[in-house]
């Protein structure tokens, strides 16, 4: 005999994991570029600023 | 494609193309799902159960596509040794193996009421687990190999795209395992130009598969530009560093 099932329960659980996944690598992966480039952009000035010390 | 091989080109492009992609991508998805979720109709024997298509096939084509999107740039390094290939294949892992994760999560609560199971170790699941491990893999040796080199590897072909390479057989099992082994996962719904599926549920599961499509391709792009970005900054820094001692 097969145990009732509500369906529901495993159609949410797929779109939770399968939402929150997606939007936390999206929001991993702008966070990290933001990181670097911000990160590149202030060794630049600091290379412009020691070129102009010397 | 060599117009591309420049990182202030890529880079300008990149510009635009990031968030156009993702925003996009972002609105498509949740639309396409949404329809997916209220509108499109309950499947005659699977019930509601099959509203986990429109998560569980775009996952699993990324995360092929992801692999395929590491092969190709394998191949562009290890051929043309496109400066920007390397950092395209390194940017595609993350993706690709997320991608995965959530195809074999999905697959597995699907097969808890259609199946009964949670997981069964037929052609179609086992193929799939192999790929993510080989996402694992390759991450871990690109790691590695960058560690072992410190970053002055450019220009020189490195383990990571043989792998990337070897590694694309698995893709083509995965497509045939349900037509080569008996298997408890169904044979592809949708091939070249023709579907077994209804309209009804088509239409959404396409329009999901474009908006994580552009998603996979915005999140490509940013992460690629975190990489330059990233290379550019140590580049600088051992420039300054390298001035400054021949200066004392």
């Amino acid at each position: 005999m097969r145990e009732a099932m509500d369906p529901w329960i495993f159609v949410i659980a797929s779109y939770v994991i399968g939402i929150g996944a997606t939007l936390a690598m999206v929001a991993w992966s702008l966070l990290a570029m933001r990181r670097a480039e911000k990160r590149r952009d202030s060794a630049r000035s600091a290379g412009r600023g020691a070129g102009a010390n010397s | 494609m060599h117009g591309f091989a420049n990182p202030a080109r890529f880079l300008r492009i990149a510009r635009w193309l990031m968030p156009l992609c993702m925003g996009t991508g972002l609105v498509v998805a949740l639309l396409a799902l949404g329809w997916g979720l209220f509108v499109a109709p309950a499947e005659r024997l699977q019930g509601e159960t099959v509203r986990i298509v429109y998560l569980h096939v775009p996952a699993a084509w990324l995360g092929m596509a992801g692999w395929m999107g590491i092969a190709g740039a394998s191949f562009t390094e290890i051929v043309w040794r496109h400066p920007l290939a390397g950092i395209a294949a390194k940017a595609c892992a993350v993706p690709g193996a997320v991608f995965t994760g959530v195809c074999l999560l999905t697959g597995s609560l699907w097969g808890r009421p259609a199946w009964g199971t949670w997981w069964v170790w037929d052609g179609r699941l086992t193929s799939m687990l192999v790929l993510l491990f080989l996402y694992f893999g390759w991450m871990a040796l690109s790691q590695a190999s960058e560690a072992s080199d410190g970053g002055q590897s450019a220009g020189r072909v490195g383990a990571p795209a043989i792998f990337g390479l070897v590694g694309a057989v698995n893709v083509p099992i995965i497509h045939y395992s349900v037509i080569w082994w008996n298997s408890q996962h169904q044979p592809p719904s949708i091939t070249m130009g023709k579907s077994a599926m209804s309209g009804d549920f088509l239409m959404p599961l396409l329009a999901a598969m474009l908006g994580f499509t552009l998603i996979f391709a915005g999140v490509v792009l940013a992460r690629m530009r975190a990489i330059l970005a990233g290379q550019q900054a140590e580049a600088r820094l051992r420039r300054k560093a390298r001035a400054e001692v021949e200066a004392f």
